[in-house]
């Protein structure tokens, strides 16, 4: 539970990470696509939560692998998401249509790769992994609609000209980490 | 593409085309990385070694690659030399490879060195991707020195862990925090445009 917890709100993988800002920034301007882009990232990680973890303490560790992990994972990230992708194409057209470009761009989404390295770093137990991996993509998905309803308010707010886009998205995801800061207590 | 001189190929990573504060590209380490200089210092040259080393391979075996595997193909490329970078970082400076934890690794999914691959090296011959990616490391670096430089002068009162500030400095905890990465980083983002907006004006 603990565990659980962390991941959406302590050490959110966007605000105290810093991992996934490229979708955080990217697919934020609407509500509905970033919380489509948040399920799948939520999916996604969940599933590379477990087969990360077969594959780190399955294989590698017992052959003493330990240097190919990083190959190894990004691997099996990439097949993963291309499953994903396949699958969402043929269930729900729509859908792929508004995640677009960004699907694919899970590959290189640092917030899963991150997850897989973490979570074996941290050395967790399977159950332990399966947490974390689908809290983190809970924690993802709440970091990126909060961010999404804020930037459709912002859009009719005054901005100064160089700050537009991402510069002030950047500024309000630092009042947002801020504001999560206040979580640290809840675990203590 | 192909008129560029070397000079211009090598200064366009500087500023006209800086992955970071123009491409909006790595900011995942950029952020994450800079509450200090040398861990900034150190990401940085551990970031301008695998992309200069990637980008190598990938220009000389671009004729080689089947276009649809050509992803899958650079990040095998990208991930071989993370894993010699991580590996040295641990064998010769530990401290600093405890410091950065997994961003080591994750260098492997930095969107600069996969954009560059994709962009760049996969249609520009060797000694062009090799200027392209010495440009971008330089402009990578600089943007995390910039950062790292505010972060650590104001977070901690110190620069490369000398004192910088007198005693009646309070150093400001934001900066240290996640939340000070944030707002200087688009604080910076927005001086950025400002400066490019105003030399495109005159």
């Amino acid at each position: 539970m603990a565990i659980f917890i962390s991941a959406v709100l302590v050490q959110n993988f966007v605000l105290y990470y810093f991992l996934g800002i490229c979708p955080f920034l990217g697919v934020s301007k609407k509500i509905d696509s970033a919380l489509s882009m948040g399920l799948a990232v939520t999916f996604v990680m969940s599933i590379t939560a477990i087969v990360s973890w077969l594959i780190n303490n399955l294989i590698l560790i017992p052959y003493d692998l330990g240097y190919l992990q990083i190959v190894s994972f990004i691997l099996v990230i990439a097949s993963l998401v291309q499953l994903v992708e396949m699958f969402i194409r043929k269930i729900s057209p729509p859908l792929y249509q508004a995640l677009g470009i960004y699907l694919p761009l899970i590959t290189t989404n640092c917030a899963i790769m991150g997850l897989a390295l973490i979570a074996a770093l941290n050395e967790y137990s399977f159950l332990e992994t399966v947490i974390f991996g689908f809290g983190s993509g809970l924690g993802f998905t709440l970091a990126i609609v909060l961010m999404a309803g804020i930037r459709e308010q912002l859009d009719l707010s005054d901005v100064p000209e160089p700050l537009k886009g991402a510069g002030i998205a950047l500024i309000v995801a630092g009042i947002m980490a801020l504001a999560f800061n206040g979580f640290i207590g809840m675990l203590t | 593409m192909a008129t560029k001189t070397i000079r211009a190929e090598y200064l366009k990573g500087l500023w006209d085309e800086n992955p970071v504060l123009r491409q909006i590209l790595g900011l995942c380490p950029t952020l994450a990385v800079t509450g200090t200089v040398i861990t900034g210092l150190a990401m940085g040259l551990a970031t301008t070694f695998v992309l200069i080393f990637s980008s190598l391979v990938v220009s000389s075996i671009k004729k080689l690659i089947p276009a649809q595997v050509r992803i899958a193909t650079y990040i095998v490329v990208i991930a071989s030399f993370v894993t010699i970078a991580d590996q040295f970082l641990k064998a010769f400076f530990y401290p600093i490879s405890e410091a950065l934890g997994p961003y080591v690794p994750l260098i492997v999914v930095n969107c600069i060195i996969l954009g560059r691959q994709e962009a760049f090296s996969s249609r520009n011959s060797v000694g062009r991707s090799l200027i392209d990616a010495l440009g971008m490391s330089t402009g990578f670096i600089l943007t995390l020195l910039a950062l790292s430089s505010i972060r650590e002068i104001l977070g901690a009162g110190t620069f490369l862990g000398h004192q910088v500030m007198g005693p009646w400095f309070k150093p400001w905890i934001i900066m240290i925090l996640p939340a000070g990465a944030f707002i200087t980083l688009g604080i910076l983002l927005g001086i950025a445009l400002q400066i490019e907006s105003r030399t495109k004006r005159n």
